[in-house]
């Protein structure tokens, strides 16, 4: 159950200055005296940092932070903000609020470890009124920047900040822009690639449907930054309510004169046009959504050149993903030093996550990187629901790999998630428990990536093509060992000579699953069965001892195969049994089991 | 690129300029990487992914086509690394391929089987209980060619080739991942899809994946026919490139053994395309006369080039008035054959098997064009292009290194050196300004016009003929012709008779031609070193100018009559008419 | 809009529009109107809460769509904020949740406990 509200109070145990313990004690009666119920934890935290002005208290939801806060303060702040959400004025701490010094280490909310940067204004502002982006510093950064810094300095600034693509090549932002900017030409052009294609993600929609003027904003200051005068946002055509509030957003900053001829006079002049992508994953390829903007077939083009250099219509181009784009306003109104010191050295900022799979609290979530998948996983996520027991989780979507158990402690950050196997990729992130098969899973990817392949290098067209075949044959139970050798040799192969990101990323699931679940390979070819009851041909279905006999299966079985009196256990021919999985549906009372260890009871 | 760069490659020191890629340095020290989609200058898009390359310090196998020299760079061709994904490459392509090797257009020039052998690559993707197999596609209702997917690579070098080099771009991918194949927009006829049948796609295909229509069978079929009789056509470009089927240099003068091979597979009846490309100049000559002196449509084209004629019907209909009238050598030849050679041969034309040898795929479906015949019967009966001479040559075992040269003698074999220039670019209008210089001045004029030889896109020149100034163009190649009628609609000036190729280089470097592989393209500049053997033969030949041929004043006075008279123009003549593409009902 | 000056101006009085942390009187209700939220059925919520402010004729109230807050498995997703800083989310919101909220919360000033997404048990 998540808690309704937490008050971290500072100091720990160890702190000599802080009384804590008698503040946290005085809370806990307060709260009891009140009956305001036992999901308002109060917790003792690390040293803030602030000892001058301390003790601290700083409260979930709405980070309200308290400083010298006394034990005679406490039951005013129990009756006024704990029990009727009115914050107490005047012990409000009045100053900066630096987050990086705050080491938090014990249990927190859903809303307490997250720092949402690029997702601030989503939930908190009507994205169809200009007004209230600019009511929360909207354009101000666009409009320090094109008065008062050079082109040189806005890099520098970016460069400074660290920040690192968010769509899933991790690479520096600040150093992409000043490629374009170094290169010479009469024309340049900034894109922002909205085509989010991967299964589950959905981080970009958000950005664009709730915060729309973020990216218009960055796209222009990227634009004042390399020297480019018109932009395109490339957005997938399944996304139409994003289309639709980007358009409304577009001309209203043109009508504010915020986009368009002389910005801010100062002479730059940038103009933003939307282009629909065509339902083409490979569109989210840098190059293949330059072709697919020029006319052509979206198909990726060799590098080098990189767009950079030659990009759309052969004139360099800087292309950036939403999210990444969605960080750069910040960064010009809270200074690259801010965002440096959130996150970890290699990957600063946050990352947003979308949360999928078997998870209490899907959603999306943004956290500083360095958050451990444990903490996302439970503290944010909510943990595994129906008392399942974790597997894996997969990040980077079909690119990506699976993170066990064994490395959920790992801080989550581009360079780490590389080393486990994995990669950051656009932040899906779908969690898994026992009832997953990992061959099913790395199947399910590759089903995605054979049918998104653009075909037009060998490998990857070919050699996906084959892999998924043998996979589909493992999953049918006519897999043998040497062609678990096979999968992995042409794995390898395509990961090494593929033209694209796409190619050389398909076969990920398949190395991954292979490597952390071999024994369930090796489950579906030397004996034949699926160990988690997913792979119909290699599972049988069985009714468990807490049968109630209430006839539902044998009444839905589309062949018959189950028998049974009112009341009493039912029984599966599994002769009959054709595992198309109905009955398992059905049971009102998860009476009928897959799993190999239940086979022996019928 | 001034700059040199050094590197290793597989242990060996090189200096090359900063502008070559890993491949080129390779090749320039005889280090040959395997390529199968690289075709220099019109496909360059690292597609294929089997000229691989490992380079130290860099993950993955990188391509050396597209991979640029860098000071210090360490690269290794052909460890085991490389070697096992090069052949694994090769391998899945091989999976999707029908071996049909001993009938395939390609059997000795095809790119692929060489690969194949390299690599001595296994077929294990080929096993349909393991494996899918996937779908065939094949697009042969045309007259002229043939698009089979079941040897397809998809290297996409036929896709470049037809908008590079035919400016019209006809076939492209479609469908995506491994459902991809190469075809017309919706898989259309591609009789009806606006292809002009220059076959740039067959000469940049490395495999027989588009081919020409094999009709190999045909004369084999009608060799047995007792009832007919087979009169044999050649066309100038043929002789200048058979040869390279044999293994002789390219730029060889293989005429002779051309007609003693023929005489080997048992044809008897033997002319010469070359006699009626005099012919078409004195019909064409007298026709360009008639247009300037009573105010006919100018510019006039020539229309030779099936493939140009093609073009002009489906995107230029407007221009019709233009072409003129005369029929092309080999519709000339084959009129003449079914009507003056058949009675010659106490024989009737529908006795007549009437067979060209050309370079040229285009000519298949020109042979089938309404007007290309009389009472029910074809003047051109089968059309055969070089490539398909080799083949039968060959697999009849015929030593054709071995043979003496012949030469058929004969009314309809002999010709002049304006006639064996016809398949060079500005041969035709070289061989035109020969006579027409000449009758209009009623002296002897110059032999040669050098002004209008060579390879440039478009060739223009100007000469004072009679009191007037000709302004001649020659426009050779798909891409050129789309620009010359960009010129042609923007500018004043009044072009008089222009010549155009469908083909760039003119019919020497024709869709029919022996191919050349994507190296040797590299190597040799094919066009140049064909072309030189026409203008050879030109040089050494007695009469040059197709009105002093002996045989010409003959075919008049004994049976045209005159040029442009009615008989002339019943069976030398034709007529065209727009054609439209994509009409789907 | 030509200098910085005037954005500022244009930020100050749009922020006082927006009825954000005490400024101004008044109660702003966002509904989460991403797909998420649309697709959970946040239309008739936001149309529910409209028509009930129209009819008890409440001036001081905004009815506002916001993008996704997150919590997308719990939408539909309203947040009520008062002039006095407080925040409440509901979650699971429907038409007639929405005008629940108005009678008890808006106008009687009792937050309803069991829509509260903090409440929710798994």
């Amino acid at each position: 159950m998540l808690d309704r509200m937490h008050i971290l109070v500072c100091g720990g145990a160890e702190c000599k200055q802080s009384n804590s313990v008698a503040l946290r004690d005085k809370f806990n009666s307060e709260i009891k005296r009140l009956n305001l119920g036992d999901d308002i934890k109060t917790l003792l935290t690390g040293c803030f940092g602030l000892c001058a002005l301390g003790p601290h208290v700083l409260i979930y939801p709405g980070e309200t932070l308290y400083s010298g806060v006394k034990l005679d303060d406490i039951p005013e702040i129990v009756e006024q903000h704990i029990a009727n959400g009115k914050p107490v004025d005047r012990l409000l701490f009045k100053g900066e609020f630096d987050r990086k010094k705050f080491r938090n280490r014990s249990e927190l909310t859903f809303f307490a470890r997250q720092k949402r940067i690029a997702l601030r204004n989503c939930g908190v502002i009507n994205p169809l009124k200009i007004n209230e982006y600019i009511a929360r510093n909207g354009y101000e950064a666009l409009g320090k920047v094109v008065t008062t810094m050079t082109r040189e300095e806005t890099i520098n600034e970016v460069k400074k900040s660290g920040l690192r693509g968010r769509g899933g090549g991790g690479f520096p932002a600040g150093l992409k822009w000043e490629f374009a900017k170094n290169s010479i030409s009469d024309q340049k052009y900034v894109i922002c690639n909205a085509d989010e294609g991967d299964p589950g993600a959905f981080m970009d929609r958000a950005v664009l449907e709730g915060d729309p003027h973020s990216v218009l904003e960055a796209m222009a200051i990227c634009g004042y930054a390399i020297g480019a005068s018109i932009g395109y946002i490339y957005i997938r055509a399944e996304y139409p309510v994003a289309v639709k509030r980007l358009d409304i957003a577009i001309k209203q900053a043109e009508e504010l004169g915020l986009l368009g001829n002389n910005i801010f006079d100062s002479g730059f002049n940038f103009k933003i046009e939307i282009r629909l992508g065509a339902g083409a994953f490979v569109c989210g390829e840098e190059t293949a959504l330059i072709a697919s903007i020029e006319g052509e077939r979206g198909m990726p083009r060799k590098k080098p050149p990189f767009p950079a250099v030659r990009g759309l219509f052969g004139k360099p181009t800087n292309v950036n993903n939403v999210e990444t784009f969605a960080n750069v306003p910040v960064i010009f109104l809270k200074g690259a030093d801010w965002f440096k010191a959130i996150g970890t050295e290699k990957s600063s900022g946050t990352k947003v996550f979308a949360l999928g799979g078997k998870i209490a609290n899907t959603g999306l979530l943004e956290v500083p990187m360095g958050t451990t998948l444990r903490e996302v996983i439970y503290e944010i996520g909510g943990g595994i629901p129906n008392k399942r027991e974790f597997k894996a989780a997969q990040t980077g979507g079909p690119s990506g790999g699976c993170i066990t158990a064994d490395s959920l402690d790992t801080p989550i950050d581009f360079d780490n998630l590389i080393a486990l196997g994995s990669m950051m990729g656009s932040g899906g992130m779908i969690v898994m428990d026992e009832d997953n098969c990992m061959v099913d899973v790395a199947r399910f990817y590759l089903e995605f990536t054979v049918e998104e392949s653009c075909g037009k290098c060998t490998p990857c067209r070919e050699g996906t093509k084959r892999m998924l075949d043998i996979l589909n044959r493992i999953c049918e139970g006519e897999g043998t060992l040497e062609d678990l050798d096979m999968l992995e040799n042409l794995a390898y192969m395509i990961k090494d000579s593929s033209l694209c990101g796409l190619g050389q990323t398909a076969p990920n699931p398949v190395l991954s699953t292979l490597k952390h679940f071999r024994d369930e390979y090796e489950a579906h070819v030397i004996d034949k069965v699926c160990p988690a009851g997913v792979c119909s041909n290699l599972t049988n279905y069985v009714v468990l001892e807490n049968c109630i006999g209430c006839t539902k299966c044998s009444r839905n079985c589309p062949v018959g195969a189950i028998e049974g009196k009112v009341k009493e256990k039912h029984f599966i021919d599994l002769n009959a049994c054709i595992r198309c999985g109905v009955c398992k549906t059905v049971c009102p009372v998860n009476a009928i089991s897959t799993k190999p260890e239940h086979w022996e009871v019928a | 690129m001034f700059n040199l760069v050094n590197l290793t490659i597989d242990g060996v020191q090189l200096s090359v300029p900063a502008d070559f890629t890993v491949m080129k340095a390779a090749d320039s020290i005889g280090i040959s990487v395997p390529r199968l989609c690289f075709l220099e200058g019109i496909h360059e898009e690292s597609n294929c992914r089997v000229c691989i390359v490992k380079i130290k310090g860099q993950n993955g196998l990188k391509t050396s086509c597209s991979t640029k020299v860098i000071e210090g760079m360490e690269v290794y061709t052909d460890t085991k690394e490389v070697f096992d994904a090069v052949s694994f490459n090769l391998e899945l392509l091989a999976g999707n391929h029908k071996f049909e090797c001993w009938k395939c257009s390609r059997e000795n020039s095809c790119e692929f089987l060489d690969l194949l052998r390299r690599f001595n690559v296994d077929n294990d993707f080929s096993n349909a209980k393991l494996f899918d197999q996937k779908e065939i596609k094949i697009n042969n209702t045309s007259d002229s060619m043939i698009l089979d997917s079941s040897k397809c690579v998809l290297c996409g070098r036929c896709v470049s080739a037809c908008e590079k080099l035919s400016g019209l771009g006809i076939l492209n991918f479609s469908n995506r991942g491994s459902k991809t194949y190469i075809g017309p927009a919706q898989f259309h006829n591609l009789e009806d899809a606006g292809c002009i049948y220059c076959g740039k796609c067959i000469q940049a295909c490395p495999t027989g994946a588009i081919r020409e229509k094999d009709e190999i069978k045909s004369l084999e079929r009608a060799l047995r026919d007792t009832s007919k009789t087979i009169v044999v056509q050649v066309a100038p470009s043929v002789r200048a490139a058979l040869g390279e089927e044999f293994g002789y240099k390219i730029g060889t003068n293989v005429e002779g053994q051309m007609f003693a091979a023929l005489k080997e597979l048992g044809i008897h009846e033997i002319i010469d395309t070359n006699f009626t490309a005099d012919l078409t100049i004195i019909e064409e000559g007298h026709e360009f006369i008639n247009r300037v002196q009573n105010g006919g449509t100018l510019p006039m084209f020539t229309s030779c080039s099936p493939g140009w004629v093609n073009y002009l019907e489906l995107y230029y209909p407007e221009y019709i008035p233009n072409l003129s009238s005369c029929k092309s050598p080999q519709q000339m030849a084959g009129a003449l054959i079914k009507t003056y050679y058949a009675k010659k041969l106490n024989k009737k034309p529908e006795e007549i098997y009437s067979v060209s040898i050309m370079p040229c795929v285009a000519k298949k479906s020109e042979a089938k064009r309404p007007g290309m015949g009389r009472d029910g019967y074809k003047d051109v009966d089968l059309v055969l292009t070089t490539r398909e001479l080799a083949r039968i040559i060959r697999h009849r075992g015929i030593p054709f290194k071995d043979l003496d040269p012949i030469r058929p003698f004969g009314d309809l074999a002999s010709y002049t050196g304006a006639a064996s220039i016809f398949g060079a670019s500005g041969g035709v209008m070289e061989a035109a300004l020969r006579t027409v210089t000449e009758i209009l001045e009623g002296h002897s004029t110059p032999v040669e016009f050098n002004e209008i030889r060579g390879l440039k896109d478009i060739k223009e020149a100007t000469y004072t003929v009679a009191g007037m100034d000709v302004n001649v163009a020659v426009v050779h190649g798909g891409a050129a012709i789309k620009e010359f009628f960009k010129l042609l609609k923007t500018t004043d000036k009044q072009y008089h008779f222009v010549e155009i190729m469908g083909c760039t280089g003119g019919c020497i470097n024709g869709g029919g031609q022996p191919i050349v592989s994507a190296i040797n393209q590299e190597k040799y500049d094919v066009r140049a070193l064909r072309t030189k053997v026409l203008y050879n033969i030109d040089h050494n030949t007695e009469f040059r100018k197709s009105h002093e041929n002996p045989a010409i004043k003959m075919i008049y006075d004994d049976f045209l009559g005159k040029p442009s008279s009615h008989k002339a123009h019943e069976l030398l003549h034709t007529v065209y008419k727009e054609r439209k593409y994509y009409d789907v009902k | 809009m030509k200098t910085l000056v005037e954005l500022k101006a244009l930020r100050e009085k749009s922020y006082k529009e927006m009825y954000l942390h005490g400024v101004t009187n008044g109660v702003r209700i966002q509904v989460g109107y991403g797909t998420c939220g649309i697709a959970a059925g946040a239309k008739p919520v936001y149309e529910a809460f409209l028509s009930e402010i129209n009819s008890l004729k409440l001036d001081n109230v905004e009815v506002t769509q916001v993008g996704c807050m997150g919590e997308c498995a719990f939408e539909p997703i309203v947040e009520v904020l008062e002039s006095n800083g407080s925040k409440t989310i509901y979650c699971l919101v429907t038409d007639r949740i929405a005008s629940e909220i108005v009678e008890e919360h808006i106008v009687k000033g009792n937050r309803i406990d069991k829509y509260l997404l903090s409440k929710i048990k798994r």
